[in-house]
């Protein structure tokens, strides 16, 4: 198996047909459990893939060996065009180093269900952690970098208060001005609203809606059907390990093809 | 901010305490004891404080002081350091880091400090000769004596910072893993190397877990710095044993060397409670003031 070809220097947020994430028969366990048996998923760039499935069908585990928080045993991961977690030389893969790995995950922001803001620093300061710790952005230009970032999420006027200051809709939105902070070409969201009360869950909806328009390309773990109906260009559905069945999100839940999708659906909408 | 309206009647909470007789009882008792402990104290000629006073800020005693001050705090910083590097040898996925970690605070937290101390002190009897150079029978390049090298206070300072690391690796180790492991995670997904992922991240959390114990680390050692004086340590305790050895004023002299003791641990303990303080940043228990003006907090988002 071999690199996609990619022209190279693609201008940035250029909707291309070129996948932005390309898997390719992804197979992951632990231990005796096989996670995910074989995926095969293309995110074309600037599109919003959402990926729903009942619970433990591998929907995380997918986005977490996309980002590379683990490992996958077998199959292909493309970020970019860059091959993830390998290089491949003279024919073999060879695992790259911690510095290679840390360079691709920086590329790849990743929004989390329990937010895991850094509670010692205020909402600017999580936000400038990534530019001034990994990319050794001066503090000043940061901090400027940071505070915009805050007032498109609407924080503007929390800058200064620690996450346990903060509502959950706005610890997940700091949260992703954190990652939007490192100029990632892909944001994955893992459920980043399930963790939060009903009247708080729009506020990050409609934040992740402009990042959307925006032309980000994003991956987007969901129970939330509407905002998959409305924003996604592509409506995936896992069950078991496997993708079962996928397709622009209106067709999908106006007419699902699979009984395991209409018995899922059934229970979340 | 909407302000509620004021209710329209006061209900003033004026009630009657019930009798505890029992209380002004027990209190009145304990404090008996104290008067006549006090007197009995003051009033014994045996304890000479005349002698006690006087040599409260001798030059020997101050001489003393600094020495015990100094072991305190360069054995703990040296312990401290220790431990770090013993924790994260301990939690890496390398079995010989591991293993090296694991044998160094069984070793040193199964023999007794007392042991140890004299061990570092006639370390010359095993040792007699330090270098630098090729290990194995190689060349050196520089050479020491071990009785050069080896004084009192050096020994002293082998003895408590070796084993205080020991101790230290265990309390920095639980502190590591009280951090949520989807700190790691967020900050491994910003691109930062293991190591900054530690210094940056997890450290600094793990230091309101580190710091409560360490202070009391720091409390105990003041005092077991006194071990030293098996060894002639020149600190507090030793220097009070050579002055009795020469007045005969022994519980005169371990007076004066307890009071700077508890002078030493009072302000030791007001430290302590001023540097867990600032490392509760960001885990404060919010005043009402504050709180007012915060929008309600979900009651789902994690403590
Ligand atoms: N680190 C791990 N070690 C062992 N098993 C794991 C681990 N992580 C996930 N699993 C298992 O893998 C399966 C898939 O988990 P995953 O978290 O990907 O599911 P999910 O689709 O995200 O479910 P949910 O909707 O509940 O979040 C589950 O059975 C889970 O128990
Ligand atoms: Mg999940």
């Amino acid at each position: 198996m071999s690199a996609p070809a990619q022209p190279p220097g693609r201008p940035h947020g250029q909707p291309s047909g070129l996948p932005m994430v390309r898997i390719r028969a992804v197979r992951k366990r632990f231990g005796p459990l096989e996670v995910l048996k074989g995926i095969d998923l293309d995110v074309p760039a600037g599109s919003v893939v959402c990926v729903v499935g009942p619970s433990g069908s591998g929907k995380s585990t997918l986005l977490r060996c996309v980002n590379r928080l683990e490992t996958i045993d077998s199959g292909r991961i493309w970020v970019n065009g860059e091959l993830m977690g390998y290089a491949e030389r003279g024919g073999r893969l060879h695992a790259l180093r911690p510095a290679e790995l840390s360079r691709q995950q920086r590329g790849i922001g990743m929004v989390f269900q329990r937010f895991h803001l850094f509670p010692h620093r205020t909402a600017i300061e999580n936000v400038m952690e990534g530019p001034v710790t990994v990319l050794r952005t001066p503090a000043a230009q940061a901090r400027r970098q940071a505070a915009e970032l805050l007032e498109r999420v609407g924080l503007a006027d929390r800058a200064h208060h620690y996450p346990a200051q903060l509502s959950g809709g706005q610890q997940q939105r700091v949260a992703i001005a954190r990652s939007l902070a490192m100029r990632p070409s892909l944001m994955l969201f893992d459920e980043p609203t399930s963790a939060l009360d009903p009247e708080l869950v729009q506020e990050v909806l409609a934040v992740m809606r402009d990042l959307a328009a925006s032309g980000m390309t994003m991956m987007v773990v969901t129970h939330e059907m509407s905002f998959a109906r409305e924003v996604g260009d592509q409506l995936v559905f896992m069950d078991d390990g496997v993708v079962v069945e996928r397709g622009d999100p209106r067709e999908v839940l106006a007419a699902p093809r699979h009984d395991r999708l209409r018995a899922f659906l059934g229970q979340v909408l | 901010m909407t302000q509620e309206k004021a209710p329209a009647a006061e209900l003033p909470i004026d009630a009657v305490r019930p009798a505890r007789p029992g209380r002004w009882l027990g209190a009145a008792a304990a404090l008996l004891f104290l008067v006549w402990l006090a007197f009995t104290v003051i009033v014994n000629e045996n304890l000479h404080w005349d002698v006690i006073v006087a040599y409260l800020a001798d030059g020997r005693i101050l001489g003393g002081l600094w020495v015990t001050i100094q072991l305190t705090v360069l054995s703990m910083a040296i312990g401290l350091a220790l431990g770090v590097l013993a924790a994260v040898m301990q939690l890496s996925d390398n079995p010989v880091l591991r293993g090296t970690s694991a044998l160094y605070t069984w070793f040193f937290r199964g023999t007794p400090l007392l042991v140890q101390l004299i061990f570092w002190f006639n370390i010359g009897l095993v040792f007699p000769t330090f270098a630098i150079g090729v290990p194995f029978g190689g060349p050196k390049l520089i050479e020491w004596q071990a009785n050069e090298i080896i004084t009192p206070f050096t020994a002293a300072l082998l003895g408590l910072a070796i084993n205080e690391g020991a101790y230290m690796a265990e309390i920095v180790r639980a502190g590591i893993r009280s951090v949520d492991p989807g700190q790691r995670e967020a900050a491994e997904s910003l691109g930062m190397s293991h190591r900054q992922v530690l210094r940056r991240v997890v450290l600094p959390q793990a230091m309101r877990v580190i710091i409560p114990p360490t202070g009391n680390q720091f409390i105990s050692m003041l005092k077991t710095t006194s071990m030293v004086s098996v060894i002639a340590g020149a600190e507090l305790l030793t220097v009070a044993q050579r002055i009795y050895l020469g007045n005969f004023e022994v519980i005169a002299m371990l007076v004066v060397a307890s009071i700077w003791y508890v002078v030493l641990t009072t302000i030791a303990s007001v430290g302590q409670h001023f540097v867990e303080k600032r490392f509760e940043r960001g885990h404060v228990r919010l005043s009402s003031r504050v709180r007012r003006n915060l929008r309600p907090l979900t009651s789902k988002e994690p403590s």
